[in-house]
């Protein structure tokens, strides 16, 4: 067993080497420009484009034409949400979202507050879900989009995105949700779940880092958008610049390997994650799962430890590599915004830790982290104010604070 | 984020953990900071003419807090009560290498300081 331990797949993933085997010619001997359309090396090139169109495509039940490549999901969301909104603009300027989105679709929707639209921010239940009815609440004749996560990236939880999108289509509303976690790692099927844009994202599925893809509906309704990037018009005028062919191909090797594997790799993280908690469960009180525990991802699970700092943890399980709430605001000192939106308090919220379960992630692996959990948790309560007031049978909640920070 | 050697070293050993007998007139609590900023701290020291012969902690927080308020310990012990008062955070923030987000750890330390011998001297006057 090598140190440390990678517990952060939500963050990101290795590269499956039979995704790397099949990107490797493309970097050398196979390097066309898939635009070029005068000679062979074009042609090969273009040809490995398509293949890994219709790749993609059957991992969400769309078509191969409806397949836009990006960069990843956060141009995917940007092209999508702005993309959308300056299209529709004639017909209303109401956008939906909700608390618990990942930073790049809230902050594409202050952005485009700022230009003008007006955006709703519903409240998720304690679990992290968006109900239909709120969605239906929130709806108004102004309403142009709905943008919601399928999958949390923090805690895990999935949004009933097919009746949200039924509930769109009934309203002539166009729907786009975020499939970054959901797309390779649940089933996803873009018309039976009544999606009209979704963004993936390459390295969330072990595919390459710097690619993904954005569905965007061609058939009822028929959803345009206008281009967040001027140049060449390639991606039928959508997303201009050269193709990352290497990439490309890559992320369609991934899909399609996540096509196949998902059952297994569902059945090998959901077999980890039972053991994980388990674990810690047992051993230790005062411990909680964010999070729906019937509504969440095969992959993940996100525990507050009470009474201990999340920074703290993260220090004290230095062989585990994890993370506290995403890794993209890791870098503040603030606590998760999920967690936060979820109605969890400051505290709990500060001393959540998300670990993330992969398709290598082995049980000795596993057994070793649980156990390096529980001693840290163990230590630092020994050395938590908080925690003696809770044996002495202080009601935390009941002090005053306010001389604090 | 990088700790310093010396935030590890206090992290990974903690010194003077613990708890003394708040109940005691010679024991000072201060308790500072708020569960929902992420840092708690719990610094007594016991006094004995004006000297401070004793001090345990306990804090909720980061490395940093860890290591802020193990060091305040360290530092006030053997002290007398003028001269625990004169501790800064900027010499808690120099001795850790503490980076510029991390300097209110240095500050709570040395308003724990502060609080306990606040409160040692609340229950001083109280009996003489």
């Amino acid at each position: 067993m090598q140190l440390p331990i990678y517990l952060d797949y939500q963050a990101t993933t290795p590269v499956d080497p039979r995704v790397l085997d099949e990107m490797i010619p493309y970097f050398t001997e196979k390097f066309g420009n898939a635009a070029s359309r005068s000679h062979s090396f074009g042609w090969a090139a273009e040809e490995a484009v398509e293949k890994s169109r219709k790749r993609i495509a059957k991992l969400i039940g769309a078509s191969p034409k409806e397949i836009v490549f990006t960069s990843g999901s956060t141009e995917g969301i940007n092209l999508a949400m702005k993309g959308a909104a300056e299209m529709y603009a004639s017909k209303g300027k109401h956008i939906i979202t909700s608390l618990v989105e990942h930073k790049a679709v809230l902050d594409t929707a202050k952005h485009l507050e700022k230009n003008g639209y007006e955006v709703t921010y519903l409240t998720p239940d304690r679990t992290g879900r968006v109900s239909v009815e709120s969605v239906r609440d929130a709806m108004r004749e102004d309403t142009i989009l709905v943008a919601l996560i399928w999958a949390s990236n923090e805690i895990g939880t999935l949004n009933p995105i097919r009746e949200i999108g039924e509930l769109c289509h009934e309203r002539g509303v166009l729907f786009f949700t975020d499939g970054t976690q959901a797309a390779g790692k649940i089933p996803v099927d873009v018309q039976a779940d009544n999606v009209d844009l979704m963004c993936l994202s390459g390295h969330k599925l072990y595919g390459p880092k710097g690619i993904g893809a954005l569905y965007v509906r061609r058939r009822k309704p028929r959803v345009r958008l206008v281009a967040q990037m001027d140049g060449g018009g390639h991606e039928r005028g959508m997303r201009s610049g050269t193709l990352n062919v290497p990439s490309i191909v890559g992320l369609g090797a991934a899909c399609e390997i996540a096509m196949q594997d998902m059952e297994k790799d569902a059945a090998h993280t959901t077999a980890l994650r039972a053991r994980f908690e388990e674990k810690i469960m047992s051993a230790l009180d005062h411990v909680y799962i964010n999070g729906d525990v019937e509504h969440r991802l095969p992959n993940c699970t996100n525990i507050s430890f009470n009474y201990v700092e999340g920074e703290s943890m993260i220090m004290g399980i230095k062989d585990i590599a994890v993370s506290s709430g995403s890794a993209c605001t890791s870098a503040s000192l603030e606590p998760s915004h999920v967690l936060r939106a979820c109605g969890l308090g400051d505290d709990l919220a500060h001393s959540s830790i998300r670990f993330g379960f992969g398709r290598t992630t082995t049980d000795e692996e596993l057994d070793f982290a649980a156990d390096q959990v529980i001693t840290a948790v163990k230590r630092l309560r020994e050395l938590s104010p908080l925690y003696e007031m809770v044996q002495e049978g202080i009601d935390i909640e009941s002090i005053d604070w306010s001389a604090g920070h | 984020m990088a700790y310093s050697d010396k935030v590890l070293d206090h992290y990974n050993n903690p010194r003077n953990v613990g708890s003394l007998d708040k109940q005691k007139g010679t024991v000072g609590t201060g308790v500072v900071g708020a569960p929902e900023c992420g840092d708690v701290m719990k610094l007594q020291i016991e006094v004995e003419g004006d000297r401070i012969v004793d001090a345990k902690f306990k804090t909720f927080g980061c490395g940093s807090a860890i290591a802020s308020s193990s060091l305040a310990t360290e530092w006030i012990k053997g002290k007398t009560i003028d001269e625990a008062l004169e501790i800064k955070n900027t010499a808690i923030v120099e001795e850790l290498s503490l980076p510029p987000v991390k300097i209110h750890c240095s500050v709570l330390a040395e308003d724990a300081i502060k609080s306990a011998i606040a409160d040692y001297k609340s229950k001083s006057n109280k009996e003489g």
